[in-house]
């Protein structure tokens, strides 16, 4: 018997005041394995101790939401008995020390929680951010983490659709790999994790499990430092051949009636699976180890339900529906076990060759894990530019032609076509639009999907920032005219336990709520990734927002290529020329100042809806929202889509620069026949909202405004050579 | 035409097969299991894409060795039809249907975009409704889709005429040799390729070049 020292208690994470609070609950010390148990279901990453009391602030209901935060996956109603299951989650620290296993087993994890709630995956996004370019470890990153995105979701045959990939110093020493899943189901047929009533078989499904990512959930909640690579063992390994398999024996077995609750083994493996399915069902579960599929020799119990080894899950079944659960898994050559049975007593009893390894209580484990007021401090935000400040000097053409071959604005080709986008035969949107669009297979209706959030503006502000993120989101699927339906959150920051970097997350989560109560918007899922830092230097504060929208007929929907000459460009929104954070600001002044673009959330939703109205009517099938670089980046990408030409006109009295390249909110660019003009703009001064013809659209192949003119060959040189040179192996 | 569509564990381009068939036939394939002994009487067998067996050892090897595969080539040498997309055309090269051997990408990368093909060879039931020298736009999402065969064996292929695809010249995305991107048996009731024609017969989704392949199928099966 190992005997818990303070060394010991250390090393699992639990600070002194935890470990107190441990014996307290439990009546006495813990044994070695049951204080491996709490450190893990204890964890940051596992009981979100640190932001679960201002989590409370986000709205998560609303007429369409069937399922909130709490389960694998968040559910809503899209119609005619359907619905859509999805969730966003990190997988940050595993990604930077092993970047394609990494990755990889983010994909795995997260399509996992949305088949567990009985949905087929449809489409995966990812949000990824790294170092600077020109970082030595950001090549071989970049490289392992989409070869490992696409090595697991290309095998399970479901379309990696979009996403985001940003480059910024602040990310150095911490990259965010964020995986998003979403999935389609009947809304009578949706699976829950609560283990409820007594005497029921506990069953064990799908890969063996082996000593592979052992405290991979303490590790996530912790900082890096100089010897962080050496934590690779916590990293687990994925196999995405076991997990087709997995998905297509599960979805199976859902269709019977046998299953009474069913639980992914995702960060904390069978321990956080078996302590929260027993304490939602409001029961006990007791383990029998011996009879858990193993994929080494003498592994021991603290082994056994500390692993993370991937594709596996654990499901409570109708008693005497074993043997038909086993036909199906058999068939799908994976193994099945019954591993324990529920009780009534509401404790976790894990036996290991006849001995009582572990006896707690449920409660103590997940209910009752802590829960911090941690104090935080708001900073000052960023002072606002003076009217004149920036660089105005410097030709458009060539600021144009700069900041789209830079690194946040280059096309992200060379990523996603390493992803299969097509496979499942739906995808209507391809990666490089405002949203993806999937249709929903077999009906007229799809599905639109985007991540969304600007770190740069949530650092100069995190409330501004945080309802940046939501509106950029809601503004993506208006404009491919899905109405917003709801989002799931992906709350990546620094360190919590630093008050400023506390203020960040508080301030953030503030935001995010006031914009999604505004746009009606609720929060049905999410994941906090926090103590990203390495050596006291935190990431940029970036709570990922991925929003699904509805569009009932998917005949009617707009992309962003231009598609006509003579076609007006009219520009939704008002233009007041903000250049804070701008990267104009970054790319062309080189500085990373002022205030982040506020959001007039009022606006922001008369604006979508109109433009979302124009496009369900079949009036309109051109639209780009303006975010990243402004107008004019946003005039450059609908002609490079289109491959056809444009001109922005400039109004009498603007000044170029802040008209041009300025970040303001709530703005959208249309393409319009001509003939239509005049109609579109009486209904939109009727609807107060702001549309002003600002160019049309060429017979030659240049951008030109303000008098600078650029071909597109010149501009697609630049912005598609960005990401191939810099992945060229250096020679 | 009576179809079926072979089931390999780890198959992820069964469904968009059947879906496509379906709508060219009006009734749904059989979906057969790779364990199975037998595949029912049918005019087409379909071997689709994905990654059966994971890709483990190499694509296709061990799926060439499932079960069923023993009934497809007896039934392919009586002259049903078989049409192996992707995976499934690595699978016929490994299983001997086909010639020849699909190698990695020569840029070692995983590659999914659409791509320009010029019908070769419109006397095979697969393309009749073609006609050789169209070009057509097909997307190819694979890993592993550079053909390779000795130079005699190109020879062969190509004097007989069953190079039926080939990638459009600048547009080969995987280093096939002689930009071949689909071949058929001597006997033409067997076509592999790696483009996949069940993605683009929805203009909804970007295209209907593959469109006459099913249509070419329909008329000369049924």
């Amino acid at each position: 018997m190992i005997e818990i020292t303070p060394k010991i208690v250390r090393e699992h994470g639990l600070s002194e005041d935890e470990y107190g609070r441990i014996k307290e609950l439990m009546g006495r010390a813990p044994n070695y394995v049951e204080l491996g148990i709490f450190s893990v279901m204890w964890s940051e990453h596992c009981s979100y101790k640190s932001t679960r009391a201002h989590l409370r602030r986000l709205p998560t209901t609303g007429p369409q939401v069937i399922q909130g935060p709490g389960e694998n996956a968040g559910v809503v109603d899209i119609g005619d008995g359907d619905a859509v299951v999805f969730k966003m989650e990190s997988h940050n620290h595993p990604s930077f020390i092993e970047p394609y296993q990494g990755a990889a087993t983010g994909v795995g994890g997260i399509m996992r929680d949305v088949f567990t709630m009985g949905a087929r995956p449809v489409a995966m996004m990812n949000a990824l951010r790294f170092g600077a370019p020109d970082h030595p470890k950001t090549r071989h990153l970049v490289a392992g983490v989409v070869s490992g995105i696409g090595g697991y979701g290309n095998c399970m045959g479901v379309p990696t659709v979009g996403g985001e990939v940003n480059f910024h110093a602040a990310y150095n020493g911490n990259i965010l790999v964020n995986a998003m899943c979403v999935g389609v189901a009947r809304t009578d047929k949706i699976f829950k994790s609560a283990a409820e009533g007594a005497g029921n078989p506990v069953v064990y499904i799908g890969s063996k499990t082996g000593r592979d990512g052992i405290h991979g959930a303490t590790m996530a909640s912790a900082e890096f430092n100089e010897d962080s690579e050496e934590k690779r063992p916590t990293v687990q390994v994925g196999d995405p051949f076991t997990e087709k398999l997995l998905l297509e024996a599960c979805l199976e077995l859902m269709a019977t009636d046998a299953i009474i609750a069913i639980q992914d083994m995702g960060a904390a493996g069978l321990t956080s699976s078996s302590a929260e399915m027993g304490s939602k069902g409001g029961s006990g579960i007791e383990l029998d180890l011996d009879h858990v599929p193993q994929r080494e020799a003498n592994m021991t119990a603290y082994d056994m339900m500390l692993s993370e080894s991937q594709e596996r899950m654990l499901a409570v079944l109708k008693p005497g529906r074993e043997a038909e659960a086993e036909r199906i898994f058999k068939k799908w050559e994976l193994d099945f076990a019954v591993i324990g049975i529920t009780t009534n007593t509401g404790r976790l009893i894990v036996k290991h060759k006849g001995e009582v390894v572990a006896d707690m209580p449920v409660h103590a484990l997940s209910e009752d894990a802590p829960v911090y007021q941690r104090p935080f401090t708001h900073r000052t935000p960023a002072a606002a530019l003076g009217p004149d400040d920036f660089d105005s000097s410097k030709p458009i053409a060539d600021s144009l032609v700069k900041m789209m071959s830079s690194a946040d604005l280059a096309s992200r080709r060379w990523v996603w076509e390493q992803y299969d986008h097509s496979v499942m035969a739906d995808t209507v949107q391809a990666p490089g639009g405002d949203a993806a669009v999937v249709r929903v297979h077999g009906t007229n209706k799809a599905l639109a999907i985007s991540t969304d959030v600007t770190p740069r503006y949530v650092r100069a502000d995190p409330f501004e920032g945080g309802k940046q993120a939501v509106a950029e989101c809601w503004r993506n699927l208006s404009a491919v005219g899905a109405t917003p339906l709801a989002v799931t959150d992906n709350l990546n920051f620094g360190n919590p336990e630093r008050a400023e970097t506390m203020g960040e997350i508080v301030g953030a989560i503030d935001g995010i709520a006031a914009a999604c109560i505004a746009l009606g918007f609720p929060v049905v899922s999410g994941n906090c990734s926090l103590y990203n830092e390495t050596n006291g230097e935190p990431i940029l504060p970036t709570p990922a927002i991925g929003g699904v929208g509805l569009i009932r007929d998917v005949t009617r929907t707009a992309s962003v290529a231009l598609k006509r000459f003579g076609d007006v460009l009219l520009l939704i929104g008002d233009t007041k020329g903000h250049l804070g954070q701008s990267i104009y600001l970054r790319e062309i002044d080189g500085r990373e100042a002022g205030s982040a673009p506020p959001v007039d959330l009022t606006h922001e939703k008369r604006n979508g809806d109109f433009v979302r109205g124009l496009i369900e009517a079949g009036r309109v099938d051109t639209v780009h929202d303006v975010s990243d670089g402004g107008l004019l980046v946003a005039v450059t990408e609908m002609a490079l889509a289109g491959n056809i030409g444009a001109s922005v006109a400039l109004p009498v009295g603007v000044k170029k620069v802040p008209f041009l390249f300025g970040e303001d909110q709530g703005r959208y660019v249309l393409s319009v026949p001509a003939a239509d003009l005049d109609r579109i703009r009486a209904e939109a001064r009727a609807a107060k909202v702001s549309c002003v013809d600002i160019g049309r659209v060429l017979n030659t192949p240049f951008v030109e405004a303000a008098s600078a003119s650029v071909s597109l060959a010149v501009l697609r040189k630049g912005h598609e050579s960005f990401l191939p040179q810099l992945m060229r192996a250096p020679s | 035409m009576k179809a079926a569509v072979i089931v390999f564990p780890a198959s992820n381009c069964d469904r968009d097969a059947a879906t496509a068939l379906e709508y060219f036939t009006g009734t749904k394939p059989a979906m057969v299991w790779h364990g199975e002994s037998d595949v029912p009487d049918v005019d087409l067998i379909v071997l689709p894409g994905g990654f059966s067996y994971g890709d483990y050892l190499r694509c296709g090897a061990m799926a060439a060795h499932s079960r069923i595969m023993r009934d497809i080539k007896k039934k392919a040498d009586e002259g049903v039809a078989v049409l192996g997309i992707c995976n499934g055309f690595q699978i016929l090269a490994e299983s001997g249907l086909l010639p020849g051997t699909l190698l990695r990408n020569a840029d070692l990368k995983f590659v999914c975009r659409p791509v320009n093909l010029v019908v070769e060879e419109s006397q095979s039931a697969f393309t009749r409704k073609y006609s050789t020298g169209d070009h057509v736009r097909f997307p190819v999402a694979h890993g592993e889709g550079n053909y390779f065969a000795d130079d005699e064996t190109l020879k062969r292929l190509e004097g007989e005429g069953r190079v039926a695809f080939r990638y459009a010249n600048g547009d080969n995305p995987n280093g096939s040799i002689r930009n071949i991107a689909g071949i058929l048996n001597e006997k033409r009731n067997v076509l592999g390729m790696m483009p996949h024609p069940e993605r683009v017969c929805d203009a909804m989704l970007g295209g209907t070049d593959g469109r006459p392949l099913f249509e070419s199928l329909v008329e000369a099966l049924t």
